[in-house]
């Protein structure tokens, strides 16, 4: 095989000639490296570490992966919840999203206006519509959703106080917050599908659902698909919502008996109350674990279920 | 859907009693700014509200600078290592952000940065999402263009700030929106790198507030708090919905 290699005083010849490609690049390339690269090569080694980010990181191997798993009911607790909470938000969420984007699809009159009233949430603070919502789902009577509940006749609850009912209602909250953001994607998904497939579904006699199951849904899988992967994304490192709504009820994190304990909020209060920062890493890396698996198997499952 | 919006201002303008009075009402009978002005002599919210219009202001300017700047160069510049280096920017997208949380708090410590506006701002004055969004745009520019300006004698920043810049104003508009918005939203890094109080962003503030009278009877001023900290940004969105939209549909990454 024959190599080109060029004599090493012509190859700094040509560093230096593309001197101006690297300086152009050279800012963003440091930080890059001081605040991204390195944090995620330095997460890993001190996941095998015991460091309390005083004295020296003390080598532990292993260690606090088999006690994250083994010895950690807290941990497998939060697992639980952001799972339920994954498993809650994303298919609800991406459903209502699917059908309230078909619906503006049509032609209807005020498009623009909901298009901007769905997508408000996503421009707004986490932190402020959590405290609105906190404030919707006050206990007793005064908060308006129990009194909505009451009027309809059924008992309120005292949301964010109970074990029971403070994660669905971060769900619920959650769900509302994305549907814009979903919609707005899967309206531009929507409107690369021919208006003439329909026409002649339409000559041939289908009826709305059979345009929807059978035009609609196979020609909006790709922008389904990225939806989806976004949102079980962003939904397995839910954290500020449960720092929001939780607090004040005299508990940690978590809520009244860790009800709400997400995979990042217990990160959070490793690294962030107990400063043990090589335990917080491990936590760390198996949520990045968990979400490449997850968003693997949502490409398979996905590809594979509507292929055509 | 934007019943909780209502409910905010609602409240926020609404004197105690009306907001203990059963059943709570959407219309409000006496209106008040007794909240907001009980929000602004309690805590520094002028303050907070400079500190977190700078950090977003200098992040968002940087950010648009250095991203262009790279991002040409990723695009229209062959250099030794660019489709490496590239790459290995692009794959970190991927990775959470809670991975970088504990060592760049470490590092943020150790370069003493900590409660000051170096660790909430250099950090993030140049963002992977910011490069890969102003390449993908610079490809579309033809070559033609730029050998042109080359044989016109153009420098090379010239080319950058004279062909490259006015032609890719779209997606620099798309990256103030969404970096604006993270940087004035951003919650997480100033949780854990801001302790002292007039350090506080606005976000900040309004959790403090929320923890502090989340429960109580003070309701009113969490509202107000929460109004101040939406309201900029409800209406820069309001003006510029179109665009908003646009950019998250051409993109479609969560800023």
């Amino acid at each position: 095989m024959r190599v080109n290699m060029p004599s090493k005083k012509s190859f700094l010849k040509k560093l230096f000639e593309q001197r101006y490609s690297y300086l152009f690049i050279a800012p963003a390339a440091i930080l890059f490296f001081v605040f991204i690269f390195i944090p995620v090569i330095a997460s890993l080694s001190l996941s095998f570490t015991r460091y309390n980010a005083l004295s020296a990181p003390h080598w532990l191997g292993l260690d606090n992966y088999y006690r994250l798993f083994v010895k950690d009911p807290r941990f497998w607790k939060a697992l639980r919840n952001t799972s339920l909470y994954v498993l809650g938000v994303v298919p609800l969420g991406i459903s209502i999203s699917l059908l309230l984007a078909v619906a503006i699809d049509q032609k209807i009159r005020f498009k623009n206006f909901y298009k901007t009233m769905f997508f408000m949430p996503f421009v707004t603070s986490v932190v402020a519509y959590s405290v609105i919502w906190k404030w919707l789902f006050a206990g007793e009577k005064y908060g308006l959703i129990n009194h909505w509940l009451m009027k309809l006749g059924i008992n309120p609850v005292n949301w964010l106080l109970s074990p029971t009912w403070t994660l669905p209602a971060i769900m619920i909250m959650s769900i509302w917050a994305g549907l814009g953001y979903n919609m707005v994607l899967l309206l531009v998904g929507l409107q690369t599908i021919p208006r003439t497939f329909y026409e002649a579904a339409e000559i041939d006699g289908a009826n709305t659902w059979y345009k929807f199951w059978h035009i609609t849904l196979p020609l909006v899988r790709p922008t389904l698909l990225f939806v989806v992967i976004m949102s079980v994304i962003n939904s397995f490192q839910v954290f500020e919502q449960v720092y929001i709504m939780t607090s004040g009820t005299g508990e940690g994190v978590g809520g009244v008996l860790d009800c709400a304990l997400t995979i990042v909020a217990y990160l959070y209060e490793i690294g962030f109350q107990r400063f043990q920062m090589g335990y917080a890493s491990a936590v760390a890396y198996i949520l990045f674990a968990i979400i490449l698996i997850a968003t693997l198997v949502n490409m398979k499952v996905v590809r594979s279920r509507f292929e055509y | 859907m934007a019943i909780p919006y209502v409910w905010m201002i609602v409240t926020s303008i609404k004197p105690i009693e009306e907001i203990q009075t059963y059943p709570p009402s959407f219309c409000v009978h006496h209106p008040t700014l007794q909240p907001y002005k009980e929000l602004f002599s309690l805590l520094p919210m002028a303050r907070y509200m400079l500190n977190s219009l700078f950090i977003a202001v200098v992040v968002t300017l940087s950010n648009v600078f250095f991203c262009s700047l790279a991002g040409y160069a990723f695009a229209k510049h062959h250099f030794w290592g660019r489709d490496k280096i590239f790459l290995l920017l692009l794959s970190t997208l991927m990775i959470p952000y809670q991975v970088n949380l504990i060592p760049g708090f470490i590092i943020v410590k150790n370069l003493g940065w900590l409660n000051t506006f170096y660790a909430l701002i250099i950090p993030n004055l140049a963002m992977v999402f910011g490069i890969f969004l102003c390449r993908q745009y610079i490809m579309s520019i033809p070559n033609d263009l730029i050998d042109a300006a080359k044989i016109d004698g153009c420098s090379e920043f010239g080319i950058y700030r004279l062909v490259i810049l006015p032609l890719i104003k779209p997606a620099l508009a798309t990256l103030t929106i969404f970096t604006f918005l993270s940087q004035w939203n951003s919650f997480v890094w100033p949780l854990i790198t801001i302790h002292t109080s007039s350090m506080r962003t606005v976000p900040l503030a309004l959790s403090v507030l929320n923890s502090q009278f989340g429960f109580g009877t003070n309701v009113a001023m969490v509202m107000a708090g929460a109004t101040v900290v939406m309201l900029p940004v409800l209406i820069v969105f309001i003006c510029f919905q179109k665009y908003f939209i646009k950019g998250i549909a051409s993109i479609g990454l969560k800023g």
